[in-house]
């Protein structure tokens, strides 16, 4: 046969796709070849709706099954081998497999299941998976067949000119191919939230810009550092992309000064948001992602989100809105951001936090407060002593 | 203009250790067990080095006791510790030491504890110096071990080492002097081990040395290939120990002149801040190591502080470089009873001879207007 090992990639709900289903192929495949750049001689096909990659023999087959899962917009993935659409091809085939496998690990029981692509092939589907599975018990000789609890299964995908034999499908993320559905801006801090709601809206499919707020001297360097890591793992997944740094120190001191303390934590929130969509303009990014949770602290009670709302004109989205935390921390420790988040280090946020902050705010009397800052004098400053970070992927 | 007054957390190395250490690796670098010339070369650098390290931390060290290289403060703690519980074997026994020792010393002291080792912690007065009573009553017949630090790290205080040594009774008498050694002469009169570390006395970070007694057996921590006597195996760090040596010497060296120079420069800077600045606790004693002084600006946040010092290019530190990273507060400070804005708002300046007075004008001007500038604004809390 060829020296390349073989891998289907399925594309989940971009199969769905109607008319354009071709273009969220071809920004899939293209994707997956970005993500196995790094490797040598790999080729990625698209063919009958799904995603073919092969791979140099050498390359180890869980090397390149974790950076194709790391596509947004995979739904499965299955190391496979290729063959002619033959029967005698294909139980020869099988029964090599087989063997193969039991040579991995111990199997006592098989079944094998077939699937007809190609409705002109004469045999039938469940005729298919009787033939080759008589091959297979003929050519492994202790080996028994069980429909009900099988230790391995064996997949016969037959189609047109080739078929493929396979054992298991690795689950994806599933999700839209990135760079399929605009770009956002996220306001990313260093908590376990806010990583986690980037990465939600870019799995499906939209490309990210971050945006950081700190209060140096009020926070320490080792904060910012810990961002930017956190950043580095997004980057893993959502591709390169940049991370606008801003002290909201100014404005901080400006609120404190002239506001009743209990309001301080909205009041930031506030201009954080209108800073945010600034940046967000500025950088061709159509809405704001945040990692507001409803209910989870005294600045995301239904009445506060309304208020930050209002701060803004852009679309806010929240992909957390109706989470629990502990959904969130699941998600956190399945995307690798959550070692890091945990860490240690206070954000803007908590650096003034009042000791009994509004939680219901009234839009009316937080505009009041506001109306005793030059906000937009603010807001122009914040936005221009930006410090714009490249973020690539750790 | 750059401002280094974090010393107690490292120091930059002497320039004369820099190039003992670079000569070490790239001219003189066989292996001290070797049995050829280059072998036996730096076996004679080692020998050198433990010489003067001994007798920079007193004139009697070397005469009463043997130098054993480490990889720093920490690592000394521990083998001062686990080899005494080792020899202790199954009978166990009892272990008296303070509060306020340095965290290698009291993570230590809670694994034994673990291990079925009775510890007495005993307290501190509010000056930062651990009761002496206290610990001399604890001591008794079962008592194997007996630790209390020359010097505080966190404020400077010079604890009564000599006292509590002289009851120790039939146990041992370790003290860790990684804050004092280079900056005062060792107390060795009852002692049995003394912990010692490189970087804090300019010399190379990842360096350091336990002396004991002479004709004290204690079991090893690290076994293997023998080296140091068989007490701590593994091939010696000879750069390191070579530019510990170095910095040893140069510290013995000039060690009345280092002091007075730390001296005049902390005392400036102490008695500027009570002068210009309101509200302020010393937490380092009269009776203080010259390298160390700790204040708290009551009501602020030292971390805070620090970074808008480090704004001005001024370093230095909260509490210990090992526990302000950390969120805790200090519990150095919380042994003596401070309140809880006052522990908040704490920072450590400590000195090397580079510092100057003209520096410490710098540093209490941006104080004074780092202190002003937070307690305007606040952080409500």
């Amino acid at each position: 046969m060829n020296e390349k090992n073989i891998f289907i990639v399925r594309c989940g709900e971009t199969a769905l796709k109607g008319q354009n289903k071709p273009y969220f192929e071809r920004m899939l495949a293209e994707r997956i070849r970005k993500l196995l750049k790094k490797f040598h001689g790999i080729q990625v096909n698209r063919h009958e709706g799904l995603i073919f990659v092969r791979a140099d023999k050498e390359i180890d087959r869980k090397e390149i099954i974790k950076e194709t899962g790391k596509a947004f917009g995979v739904a499965s993935i299955s190391p496979a081998v290729e063959v002619r659409s033959d029967m005698d091809d294909i139980c020869a085939a099988a029964v090599e497999y087989m063997k193969e496998i039991m040579s991995e690990k111990k199997v006592a029981t098989f079944k094998v299941d077939a699937k007809r692509a190609d409705k002109n092939f004469p045999v039938k589907s469940p005729d298919i998976a009787r033939t080759v599975g008589a091959a297979v018990l003929k050519g492994c000789k202790v080996l028994k067949v069980d429909v009900h609890d099988p230790d391995v299964y064996i997949f016969v995908d037959l189609r047109k000119d080739v078929s493929y034999i396979y054992q298991q499908k690795i689950r994806g993320f599933g999700g839209l191919p990135l760079g399929t559905n605009g770009k956002g801006l996220v306001l990313l801090s260093g908590g376990i939230d806010s990583p986690v709601a980037a990465w939600m809206m870019a799995k499906r499919g939209m490309m990210i810009e971050a945006v950081h707020f700190h209060s140096y001297p009020y926070t320490s360097e080792r904060a910012q550092a810990k961002v930017e890591e956190l950043a580095g793992i997004l980057a893993v997944y959502c591709s390169r992309f940049r991370m606008h740094i801003i002290n909201m120190l100014p404005v901080q001191e400006a609120i404190v000064k002239n506001c009743p303390q209990e309001e301080t934590t909205i009041l930031l929130r506030r201009f954080m948001m209108r800073v945010a969509e600034k940046v967000a303009a500025d950088a061709g990014c159509g809405m704001l992602i945040t990692g507001e949770s409803l209910g989870q602290v005294a600045s995301q009670t239904a009445e506060a989100l309304t208020v930050t709302d209002a701060a803004v004109q852009m679309p806010v989205m929240r992909p957390l809105i109706a989470l629990d935390k502990v959904d969130i921390m699941d998600i956190a420790k399945k995307i690798d951001t959550y070692d890091v988040s945990i860490q240690p280090y206070e954000d803007c946020c908590t650096v003034f936090l009042p000791k009994h902050p509004v939680t219901k705010p009234k839009l009316e009397r937080i505009l009041r407060s506001e109306s005793r800052l030059d906000a937009e004098g603010l807001i122009e400053a914040a936005v221009n002593s930006r410090e714009v970070k490249e973020i690539y992927p750790l | 203009m750059k401002v280094y007054l974090d010393n107690s957390s490292t120091t930059r190395p002497y320039d004369e250790v820099t190039d003992t250490v670079t000569y070490y690796m790239k001219e003189e670098y066989g292996n001290p067990s070797s049995l050829h010339h280059m072998g036996i070369e730096t076996e004679k650098a080692l020998k050198k080095a433990r010489r003067k390290v001994a007798d920079a931390m007193s004139s009697q060290a070397c005469e009463t006791g043997d130098i054993f290289f480490t990889s720093g403060g920490t690592e000394s703690d521990n083998m001062a510790f686990r080899c005494a519980a080792l020899s202790a074997g199954r009978r166990r026994g009892k272990i008296v030491t303070s509060v306020i020792e340095h965290p290698a010393v009291l993570e230590t002291c809670r694994r034994l504890e673990n291990l079925g080792f009775e510890i007495k912690y005993a307290g501190a007065d509010s000056s930062g110096v651990v009761r002496a009573d206290e610990m001399k009553e604890a001591i008794d017949d079962d008592t194997i071990m007996v630790s209390l630090m020359t010097v505080n790290n966190e404020t400077g205080a010079v604890q009564p080492v000599e006292e509590v040594s002289e009851a120790k009774g039939g146990a041992l008498f370790h003290t860790d002097a990684v804050q004092a050694f280079g900056k005062m002469h060792i107390p060795l009169k009852n002692a049995d081990m003394v912990s010692l570390s490189g970087h804090k006395i300019h010399g190379p970070m990842g360096t350091g040395a336990q002396w004991i007694r002479k004709g004290l057996h204690l079991q090893p921590m690290i076994l293997g290939g023998g080296q140091e006597n068989a007490m701590r195996s593994g091939t010696e760090n000879v750069p390191g120990c070579a530019g510990l040596g170095k910095a040893a010497e140069m510290a013995e060296d000039r060690i009345e002149q280092r002091t007075e120079t730390m001296s005049r420069v902390s005392g400036y800077l102490l008695e500027g801040i009570k002068d210009q600045i309101k509200d302020i606790r010393v937490n380092s004693p009269e009776k203080r190591c010259p390298a160390i002084l700790n204040v708290s600006f009551t009501g602020t946040r030292g971390e805070v502080i620090l970074h808008m010092l480090e704004q001005s290019g001024i370093y230095v530190s909260t509490g210990s470089a090992c526990s302000s990273r950390k969120d805790g507060k200090s519990y150095v400070l919380k042994a003596m009873g401070l309140a809880d804005d006052d522990i908040g708002g704490a920072i450590r300046f400590s000195f090397s001879e580079f510092n100057t007075v003209e520096e410490m004008d710098y540093v209490l001007d941006k104080l004074k207007e780092s202190v002003e500038r937070f307690r305007k604004l606040g952080s409500f809390r």
